[in-house]
């Protein structure tokens, strides 16, 4: 059992404050940190692995402290978000070097292994520079994994890949979870979170905004009021029928935007109770679009709720 | 106190640089200078002085040291990819010494070893010359590697402040401000060519035991206050 545990932290670069009295422990399993770009995932990743000190709190790992102690790397393998690797090395020489530095007796055969892991094995003596995004996220993973940590980091590791990669990443993921590792990742799309996390931590603009199963706060989201903007043959009349019914708890008749602003309160209703209004009223809809959908609103919303 | 990992890593990515080719040229534009003044002017220790002297010792050692020196560690911490070595159990002083020593050997091998051949073409080592800036050079490579390993750690234009330091004030100033000269790696390391080779014409502005103790102090505060700054670097992410 390994766990990082949270206390307290805040982190300010200058004066930005990056994270904001953060308390939160990690434990065995897949966690997804979720948040919007620039919420802090990053930083708190960055902690966790001994990257940055804490302004104030502390980060631990089973009680130990992470900041400036390299004997919890024993225990922790980090998969960055950066790009950079030694590319003029081979993957099979980079994953290598990597088990060397941490002392493996047998560092060739714990490469071998890693790379196996990640299914790399076919482009391992292929130099890291001619590798695609994919390939490079799966040799650091396994740079990563090369010493059978107990707790896994990885900041935004789906960035930029197909979705056959991802899918094979998604599965590793799991498997590591299953075998009782503390897998933390970092993630600002909500449906890679939701694939692979059974366990979320949302943070918005530096502070701790949600925590716990992610079936409990995918509901929140999807309870939260929705907006919508409706453009429709007779929007008067479309909008003194929407009033009427119990999903909708106001409209705003928008002259700018020659269109309806829509405030629902029972999401699955609306959206089934819509198109069967206009079509008893013989109004043809135009323009149905979600007016804050963006991952930002959904997260301030969780942070009121 | 030594990584062999490390170490081949750093060989690897100086070597593999493009910055790397003026580690090549340098050399080899000392050597053909040294050729053709040998056979205009012949063998002649003045000349191999000035050679050796004013252009190798003074402008040749310390921008192969700043190549070296800069490029052991900076690249790594500039592109994050230093974070492979960090996230790792090994000492920080460790990783540093080991650049170091990496930042030494090839500082010597592209500017000691072509300074002693480019010494025994122009004069035939006459006067102990050419061994006496190779030992300069020696000297210089160790105390400008720890100098330019530690710019490397601490900022990310330490090539800028490494060409200023080499170029303008151990070249521009040095020469103008008589006591600029006491600061300087070059005067420090012709305090020890003048030693080995005295009455061939080498003078340098610092004493002997000053310059000794001031390489040391240089070279070991460098390597210790590198080793502590990584200790407590941090990688604040892409955010």
């Amino acid at each position: 059992m390994t766990t990082i545990r949270i206390d307290h932290v805040s982190r300010w670069f200058g004066n930005v404050v990056a994270v904001n009295d953060v308390t939160m422990d990690i434990g065995p399993g897949v966690t997804g940190l979720l948040g919007p770009n620039g919420a802090g995932k990053s930083t708190l990743i960055n902690m966790m692995g001994g990257f940055l000190a804490p302004s104030t709190g502390s980060v631990t790992l089973d009680g130990a402290a992470i900041w400036r102690n390299e004997q919890v790397y024993r225990e922790i393998g980090v998969v960055p978000e950066r790009e950079a690797m030694y590319d003029f090395l081979t993957g099979r020489e980079f994953v290598l070097a990597n088990a060397e530095l941490h002392g493996l007796p047998d560092a060739g055969e714990a490469a071998r292994r890693a790379l196996a892991t990640v299914e790399m094995e076919y482009a391992q003596d292929r130099k890291v520079s001619t590798y695609s995004k994919g390939m490079r996220q799966r040799v650091k993973m396994a740079s990563a994994l090369v010493h059978d940590p107990s707790v896994l980091l990885l900041d935004e590791p789906f960035n930029g890949m197909d979705p056959r990669q991802r899918m094979q990443l998604m599965e590793l993921l799991r498997r590591m979870g299953a075998e009782g590792r503390t897998v933390l990742f970092s993630s600002h799309i909500l449906e890679e979170v939701e694939q692979l996390a059974s366990h979320i931590e949302v943070v918005v603009a530096g502070r701790h905004a949600a925590s716990g199963d992610f079936r409990r706060i995918r509901r929140l989201m999807t309870d939260r009021p929705h907006r919508y903007l409706v453009r429709s043959s007779d929007d008067r009349a479309l909008a003194a029928a929407l009033i009427a019914d119990p999903s909708t708890a106001g409209i705003e008749l928008d002259w700018s935007e020659r269109a309806l602003r829509v405030q629902a309160i029972d999401f699955a209703r609306f959206t089934e109770q819509l198109p069967r209004i206009a079509r008893e009223h013989g109004i043809r809809l135009l323009t149905v679009s979600p007016s804050d959908e963006s991952l930002e609103s959904v997260f301030s919303y969780l942070v009121t709720a | 106190m030594y990584d062999p990992t490390v170490a081949r890593l750093t060989y690897r990515a100086l070597l593999g640089r493009r910055r790397a080719l003026i580690l090549f040229v340098l050399p080899v534009v000392l050597i053909v200078i040294s050729v053709a003044v040998r056979l205009l002017v012949g063998a002649d220790d003045a000349v191999a002085n000035q050679v050796l002297g004013g252009f190798a010792l003074a402008t040749m050692v310390p921008l192969i040291g700043v190549i070296a020196g800069t490029g052991a560690i900076g690249p790594e911490i500039d592109d994050g990819s230093i974070v492979y070595l960090l996230a790792k159990p090994l000492k920080r002083p460790t990783i540093i010494l080991t650049k170091l020593t990496v930042a030494v050997g090839v500082t010597m091998v592209f500017s000691a070893v072509p300074m002693l051949i480019a010494g025994f073409v122009l004069n035939g080592n006459s006067q102990q010359i050419a061994v006496a800036y190779a030992v300069a050079a020696v000297a210089a490579s160790v105390a400008y590697s720890a100098l330019f390993l530690l710019l490397g750690t601490v900022s990310r234009q330490a090539v800028v402040f490494g060409l200023v330091y080499a170029l303008i004030w151990e070249a521009l100033i040095g020469s103008l401000v008589p006591g600029a000269r006491t600061l300087s790696v070059q005067q420090w390391a012709l305090a020890l060519a003048e030693k080995t080779a005295p009455g061939a014409g080498i003078t340098s502005d610092v004493g002997l035991p000053v310059a000794a103790v001031l390489l040391a102090v240089v070279t070991v505060a460098g390597a210790w206050y590198a080793g502590r700054k990584l200790r407590t670097l941090t990688l604040a992410g892409e955010e």
